[in-house]
């Protein structure tokens, strides 16, 4: 907690007031954990939980008027095809998809959602570490007549999530109102303004990830909790957030994905398009698809019950070190060790046995599949 | 937050009861709160014998591992083993059934240096 954190979001004072312990994150003072990591961790897998995700960059990308004028449609998708991995043509309007910004090296600069909310009309939320400099990554490339706007210090946003989202759903917008379809994203009305709704998240639980005006974020946080109480809500922090998604094997960036890493060792190609003809660092992916990778990102868990892995201790194998532990925990789902590591992608089979160093002590554990926690295991 | 006036505070968060030639440590009510919920403990070897402020135990929540070091100069001679079945108890009872581990004092004079209620209260502030 060196960092100097000065910035605030709209619910900084909602968080203090509901006892958060407050910690530096990214620049951001953000809410750990309220009452209890695992408490709110256990809100999440089996009520619904409520997280401050105001401190997320958010960019509109959209064609310029005049580019629409002069018959250049298509130049906010084109365009975004370049800079993203993902495929943008395959997004109808009001869908979302999990996509990659690269250098030109194929390393990740950053992960993040990429809903087209009109035509030519683009919602970018990104992670709050890197916003400044997605952005001035994006704006070093223009080349077609796209504006971006960086909305991110006007927009509040907060994460709802959990198997009774449904139930909170309807009490916030109405019993008529549908919840928008996995990865969609809709304007909905709520009181006197309208919100941004999507169908997404960082949990593996159904949810949702709602976005406003930074005005409008004391009153949105208040009513969700308001009605969320008799289903059990809870706001959760960023602890919680990171044991929910470390159980997905979701990476975190800065973590698990860094511009030395490309999404193709992180175990992500699947939000990779190397059809398209042309994006930044494709040349790169294509070759190491090509020559295999040197090293991998694999989820494990521990053997035997004992001290949680973290990030940084080695891995070994046969007395060889293989690789690093980029994220670890003691899974509050599972009451059990778990993390993921980038090792020798030759050692990177499933099944396999691997050893954590931990205070100098070598501790089993197994390489896994995707996720490490499934509902019905539980 | 709970600080009792009848034990000794450390700068790292221990708490130490003097018990005729020994210490008993465990980590303080503001520690545990701060660490979040206590999910490993690494209890310090049996007769091992530590300098003052030498890392001697671990204890880990879901988010950090953290050192627990001996408030003076001395040798374990009882480790509290509940914590390995029940970690939480740290949280649940910081200055009871979540004590650590026992200390036999080499020099009781070192006792001095240690804080008051009083002196820890003011550093947490």
């Amino acid at each position: 907690m060196t960092e100097a954190a000065s910035r605030k979001t709209p619910l900084y004072d909602e968080h203090v007031r509901l006892g958060a312990k407050m910690v530096s994150f990214a620049g951001w003072l953000m809410p750990v954990q309220y009452t209890g990591i695992v408490a709110e961790h256990q809100a999440v897998r089996n009520n619904v939980g409520i997280f401050d995700i105001s401190h997320m960059g958010q960019f509109i990308v959209a064609s310029t008027p005049s580019s629409q004028k002069s018959g250049g449609e298509g130049a906010a998708a084109t365009w975004l095809n370049m800079m993203l991995t993902n495929n943008i043509d395959k997004l109808d309007v009001g869908m979302g998809q999990y996509t990659f910004l690269l250098n030109e090296r194929g390393g990740i600069i950053d992960d993040l959602i990429v809903y087209r909310i009109g035509d030519q009309n683009f919602l970018l939320v990104v992670n709050a570490a890197r916003t400044e400099e997605d952005l001035a990554w994006l704006q070093e490339h223009f080349s077609v007549p796209v504006r971006i706007e960086d909305r991110s210090a006007n927009f509040g946003g907060v994460a709802i999530q959990g198997p009774r989202i449904g139930e909170l759903f309807h009490a916030l917008f109405g019993k008529d109102v549908e919840l928008p379809p996995r990865n969609a994203i809709a304007d909905l009305p709520f009181g006197e303004t309208t919100v941004s709704v999507a169908r997404t998240g960082y949990t593996g639980e159904d949810g949702i990830e709602v976005f406003f005006r930074a005005t409008n974020a004391v009153k949105f946080w208040n009513a969700a909790l308001e009605k969320g109480k008799p289903l059990g809500i809870k706001p959760c922090g960023l602890g919680a957030r990171d044991t929910l998604r470390l159980e997905m094997c979701y990476p975190l960036n800065g973590s698990d994905l860094s511009p030395e890493r490309n999404p193709i060792e992180a175990g992500l190609g699947f939000f990779v398009d190397l059809s398209k003809p042309n994006f930044i660092g494709r040349d790169v992916l294509l070759k190491t698809k090509e020559n295999g990778l040197c090293e991998k990102l694999v989820p494990f868990r521990m053997k035997e019950k004992g001290p949680p892995p973290r990030p940084h201790y080695a891995v070994f194998q046969n007395g060889q070190r293989i690789g690093e532990v980029t994220s670890g925990t003691l899974s509050p789902s599972l009451n059990w060790g778990v993390g993921m590591a980038y090792i020798d992608a030759a050692h990177a089979k499933i099944g396999a046995e691997i050893d954590i160093e931990i205070r100098g002590q070598k501790f089993r554990a197994t390489i896994e599949k995707k996720p490490l926690y499934k509902k019905s295991t539980s | 937050m709970n600080i009792p006036d009848d034990l000794f505070y450390t700068e790292t968060h221990e708490w130490i009861k003097r018990e005729g030639e020994n210490v008993r440590v465990g980590i303080t009510d503001h520690a545990q709160s701060e660490l979040t919920d206590v999910v490993y403990v690494e209890l310090p070897k049996m007769d091992r014998h530590a300098n003052a402020k030498e890392a001697v135990a671990v204890v880990e929540s879901v988010k950090a591992a953290s050192d627990i070091y001996a408030p003076v100069k001395g040798t374990v001679v009882e480790v509290n083993k509940a914590l390995e079945a029940d970690p939480g108890l740290i949280n649940r009872e910081p200055y009871g059934q979540g004590w650590i581990f026992v200390l036999k004092i080499d020099n009781v004079d070192e006792l001095k240096q240690l804080k008051d209620s009083e002196a820890y209260r003011k550093q947490i502030g």
